[in-house]
């Protein structure tokens, strides 16, 4: 349809697309900032000259980030745990999800199921009884304690129900009369046929693994097992210097902590952001899938 | 009968049973320790060797003047975040939606949903950095148009605001996508016949976008009510300390510092159960409402 566009129109649309633009920069602009501090010098930092821009730039705060074993061994803990907490959570996803598609001709107990799955999102026990079930099953200072509690992502589950239950029945049935039983059918038919759908569940789980931080913090007494969100929480939030060793402090001469912290934030920020145009096409979908449906 | 169910069925019950062992000792074991709340817990003994004290930690809980203070700022909190978690993404959708132009569209949208992809730990880190007084971002550039620096994060006043404008600027882009797509679900026939009827751009948006949307935002609006004591633990745990108690602490900072800091285990369980309780009872409502009027089921 053509518009034929009156002053006051235009007007509009130029206003509007300044202020878009304008919150579009409110948004972006606290991340540029941080990353022009990481590679500014300490001093210009430390003075309050950097705005969106390097100043003096020098790569030594991320020099000083990348040799610092706690930093880097954090690192790697967050890996294995988005790794192994992710491939936990997609087994469990999918499992859970294809009985549930099911009429209640298929699987009498549908609706005591589903229940017993969803009441877990409307309540839960609460941080203590958390905190002491996890001692008394043996999983406190391991890696275990990050993923076996949250193994069971029931929005995910959800989804992917609701994504099942759009496929054709038709295709199912066929199947069954050849023969295929339920673990081949899942496998042959409704993986294939959903990648796009899992892709976005597992996003979400890689990023929902990447960035917690609450429970490393609580269920890991050493904080050499802190993966890296809870060890950033240390350092940048409570500004906890048991980690700082005596030769820290004669770098903190050349690298200030406020440079120092700017590159520690960019590299935990990094991983996002690289997956980022990922999450964009798929998140979308996603959010449609889980949304209101007929 | 039942052996021929089995017989046919077997292989479901199978897939659900590891999801249905963990979610029983992980989800269901805490619920069974919400005995906690009623006994003079003492980590040794067990919750079932712990001395059973009825209804103490309840009392002794809201014999502390504290209490009430924190409920209030948790109400507070999350009502605000409540309000405004809806209006600014409903007006941002609507002002997107005039652009016509696909790059313009794309390139808002790309920058707008990012916060959203980030914990609080990266934009609290950020944050305490860009609102220092002495040397962050948004106090030099307060300072150059002439006004006094602002200490946001240690001035009781400014807190709670703070944490609602944040949580905002995190979440509002991500919230656009529903109202986005309901949006664009909107048929055009009607706004061509609205033009045909000599309506501008400014009535078919008040004649045809916003009754278009009214479902969407009335179905949204309900089901935020489960969130009424849901202030954000993870923005306010990463920003508060003790200068801001008075206006920023919430019942789940409470439960945490109570339990973890200074092992109340039985009063933490308690005010952890206050806010379970009271949540499930809106969050059935909100899910019956919704229910009963926009026929709306998430399963």
């Amino acid at each position: 349809m053509v518009y034929r566009l009156s002053w006051g129109r235009k007007l509009f649309v130029t206003a509007n697309y300044a202020f878009l633009c304008l919150i579009s920069l409110l948004c972006i602009i606290p991340f540029i900032h941080i990353l022009s501090l990481s590679l500014s010098s300490s001093t210009a930092a430390a003075a309050g000259l950097v705005k969106l821009w390097p100043v003096e730039l020098t790569f030594a705060s991320y020099q000083n980030v990348l040799n610092k074993q706690e930093f880097l061994h954090a690192f790697w803990i967050s890996l294995q745990r988005v790794v192994l907490g992710t491939s936990v959570n997609i087994l469990l996803t999918v499992l859970i999800a294809y009985p549930l598609s099911k009429e209640i001709r298929d699987l009498r107990w549908r609706t005591k199921y589903v229940w017993f799955f969803i009441f877990t999102m409307l309540f839960s026990g609460g941080l203590i009884p958390l905190y002491v079930t996890i001692k008394a099953t043996g999983l406190m200072d391991t890696i275990w304690a990050l993923i076996v509690p949250g193994a069971v992502p029931i929005f995910n589950v959800v989804l992917l129900l609701n994504f099942f239950r759009g496929l054709p029945r038709e295709l199912d049935e066929a199947a069954r009369i050849d023969g295929a039983g339920h673990f081949l059918i899942l496998w042959k038919i409704y993986v294939p046929l959903s990648v796009a759908a899992l892709a976005t569940v597992t996003l979400f789980s890689m990023v929902g693994h990447w960035n917690s931080w609450f429970d490393g913090l609580i269920f890991m007494n050493s904080p050499e097992h802190y993966p890296l969100q809870s060890f950033l929480q240390t350092i940048v939030i409570q500004r906890d210097l048991r980690f700082l060793k005596p030769e820290d402090a004669e770098l903190l001469k050349v690298v200030s902590d406020r440079t120092n912290n700017a590159a520690q934030i960019f590299v935990a920020a990094l991983p996002i952001l690289l997956v980022y145009p990922f999450l964009q096409r798929f998140f979308i979908h996603g959010i449609v899938l889980g949304s209101v449906k007929e | 009968m039942i052996r021929k169910m089995w017989a046919t069925e077997w292989p479901l019950h199978l897939m659900l049973l590891p999801g249905i062992a963990i979610v029983l000792i992980y989800s269901y074991g805490p619920m069974v320790g919400i005995m906690i709340a009623f006994e003079h817990f003492v980590p040794a003994r067990g919750i079932f060797g712990s001395e059973w004290v009825g209804f103490d930690n309840f009392k002794f809980v809201m014999s502390l003047p504290d209490t009430y203070r924190v409920l209030y700022n948790t109400i507070f909190i999350a009502f605000m975040k409540m309000i405004a978690g809806q209006m600014v993404p409903i007006v941002f959708a609507l002002l997107l939606n005039e652009v016509r132009n696909t790059v313009m569209k794309r390139s808002v949208q790309t920058l707008v949903y990012l916060p959203h992809f980030l914990s609080w730990i990266i934009l609290g880190g950020i944050m305490i950095d860009i609102l220092s007084p002495s040397s962050g971002l948004v106090n030099q550039t307060l300072q150059t148009l002439g006004f006094k620096p602002i200490f946001f994060l240690g001035d009781a006043h400014w807190f709670p605001y703070v944490l609602v404008v944040s949580d905002i600027w995190k979440e509002f882009g991500f919230s656009t996508i529903v109202y986005l797509a309901a949006l664009t679900s909107i048929n055009p026939a009607l706004y061509e016949a609205a033009a045909i009827d000599g309506a501008n751009r400014w009535r078919q948006t008040r004649h045809v976008t916003l009754p278009g949307i009214v479902p969407i935002i009335t179905l949204l609006a309900t089901l935020s009510l489960g969130q009424i004591l849901n202030a954000g633990f993870d923005q306010v745990f990463n920003l508060y300390n003790p200068q801001v108690y008075e206006t920023g602490d919430i019942l789940d900072t409470l439960v945490y510092r109570l339990g973890l800091e200074q092992a109340q285990y039985g009063m933490a369980t308690a005010v952890g159960l206050f806010k379970s309780a009271v949540s499930l009872l809106f969050i059935s409502v909100s899910y019956w409402l919704a229910y009963r009027f926009a026929n709306y089921r998430i399963f």
